[in-house]
């Protein structure tokens, strides 16, 4: 699938995050208001919407609530990975004249819990039956279940998730908006009290109410727009195991993977031409899964790739500069705010901002590595 | 009273599995086109999709492959407690949780050998695991 003609032209999170007086609804249109702005657009020139969360749907209310008459819908739910999927399918509906002008639109209440509630397999599901009866409680005892063994098998020690943390604090420290921005030492993390050893809390997210909205449309299009377009080079998506404990190794995602090497395979470029990546860090190990199963190092060297510096400022590969979802921001599905950051240094306007920055990399995970998504963006259209 | 353990709801394809481990047996499934022992229980094969599959009784026997300790309670749940990936002696992994042995990263070496034990709740009876001498 080339991917050559279609751009993000306007980009916007919420006006505040953390904890915040909308529902989830309300952050969802609060973020997609401010996107349409940004790119000098009103609801009435979008005609495709995307947004997915509690309710299958959701892109009626948001497009009812923006007063938006929309000719192509899509509420694909594949958790936190679900943006990158939207933007990756809205291409495929500009290119074929489906839709002119794409919203994609995120809002969560992860802190607050307002406009609705967190619902939980049956217990005559999958999960129900062979995960939820052993105590698991969401993504801190799940997405953490083979960390143990991923460090075994690396030959690391807990250091090496205590480095990721240290490493994206510091990032974190540059970004005013982040909630914890205060430099941390390897010690001070392995010392902090255990959420689900071997994760202490600032290995695992700080959790926020959260939005944010992009708007999508044909790089011709974008021309005529305000924004320096942020193009789509190549995108990828891929099904990964029903449940995390079956997955076929706990220590690499296939998804994350497969989904990598779409996206490169569709961009026509290579790991080592990426300057900057927002790899998904709803905890501190998936940064350096992502690193190795994405093909941004070979397996294995993740951990020596991190504790060396590459990640940090002044690094060769800066990764998770808003300071991630471990210190910034995590709503729940986090994939929003990953895509914003990218494309934020592609236009050159981040709050840590990396210099000269033509070609950054997002990658999320959906639920618990059941998904995965990676999106190449560019300054520049593919050739 | 505290709220209690999520408990399992069988589904067709799921019930010979509740009915083994009622009957104090570990069950998982094998193909018998390709030999492969499987697991969540389904009434094919994950692999080549032949129907052709039969219930076989699994030893019991398994090590851990990896696992958190909680500090978080959950409902039916005291903290700390341990959520453990288990390799089946015969391959397939599942989760469960690990009975006889402190929830402490220094009792709870990868590969420590385990075997199968069984806990009820009502009507429902739920495999977990406990250390083995090797």
């Amino acid at each position: 699938m080339s991917t050559s003609g279609v751009a993000i032209v306007g980009a916007a999170e919420t006006a505040e995050i953390g904890t915040v007086a909308l529902s989830a609804l309300g952050l969802a249109t609060d973020a997609s208001r401010r996107a349409l702005a940004d790119c000098g657009l009103t609801p009435a020139d979008v005609d495709g919407i995307a947004s997915s969360g509690l309710s299958p749907y959701l892109p009626s209310f948001v497009a009812h609530s923006l007063g938006i008459d929309a000719r192509w819908a899509d509420a694909t739910m594949v958790g936190g990975c679900s943006n990158l999927v939207h933007l990756r399918h809205a291409i495929a509906v500009i290119e074929t004249g489906q839709a002119e002008v794409v919203l994609i639109a995120h809002g969560e209440s992860g802190r607050s819990g307002l406009g609705g509630p967190l619902v939980l397999p049956g217990p005559g599901a999958w999960q129900g039956q062979f995960e939820l009866p052993y105590g698991t409680v969401g993504p801190m005892t799940l997405l953490t279940l083979g960390a143990l063994r991923f460090l075994r098998d690396r030959g690391l020690d807990r250091d090496a998730l205590a480095n990721v943390v240290v490493a994206q604090r510091d990032w974190a420290a540059r970004n005013p908006r982040a909630l914890r921005r205060d430099p941390i030492s390897v010690d001070e993390v392995l010392d902090s009290p255990v959420v689900a050893y071997p994760f202490t809390r600032p290995m695992c997210c700080v959790t926020t109410d959260a939005g944010g909205a992009i708007v999508v449309t044909s790089a011709e299009r974008a021309h005529d727009l305000p924004r320096p377009p942020v193009h789509v080079l190549g995108t990828g998506e891929a099904t990964g195991a029903a449940m995390a404990s079956q997955m076929p190794d706990l220590t690499s995602s296939d998804a994350f993977r497969r989904a990598g090497a779409a996206a490169f395979a569709d961009a026509g470029v290579a790991p080592a031409d990426v300057q900057h990546a927002m790899l998904y860090d709803a905890t501190a190990h998936l940064p350096l899964m992502a690193l190795e199963d994405v093909g941004l190092v070979p397996r294995g060297e993740s951990g020596a790739f991190v504790a060396e510096g590459h990640t940090a400022i002044g690094g060769s590969l800066p990764v998770n500069t808003t300071g991630g979802g471990l210190n910034y921001t995590h709503s729940g599905m986090y994939g929003m705010y990953a895509l914003q950051e990218s494309i934020r240094q592609l236009r050159g306007e981040a709050a840590a901002q990396v210099e000269g920055v033509t070609i950054s990399l997002t990658h999320a995970i959906g639920g618990m590595f059941q998904s995965a998504a990676t999106v190449v963006l560019s300054t520049e259209e593919r050739p | 009273m505290a709220p209690s353990r999520p408990l399992p709801r069988p589904t067709p394809e799921t019930q010979h599995f509740w009915d083994g481990t009622a009957a104090g047996e570990l069950r998982l499934q094998r193909c018998r086109a390709c030999d492969d022992p499987y697991f969540p229980p389904q009434p094919f094969c994950p692999r080549c999709a032949s129907g052709d599959v039969e219930v076989v009784r699994a030893s019991g026997r398994g090590s851990l492959y990896s696992y958190v300790i909680t500090h978080r309670a959950a409902p039916g749940f005291e903290a700390p407690y341990v959520i453990a990936e288990v390799e089946l002696e015969e391959g397939p992994r599942l989760l469960s949780n690990l009975l006889d042995v402190e929830p402490d990263p220094e009792q709870l070496p990868l590969d420590l050998p385990l075997e199968v034990t069984f806990e009820s709740f009502g009507e429902v009876t739920v495999p977990v695991f406990r250390p083995r001498a090797s």
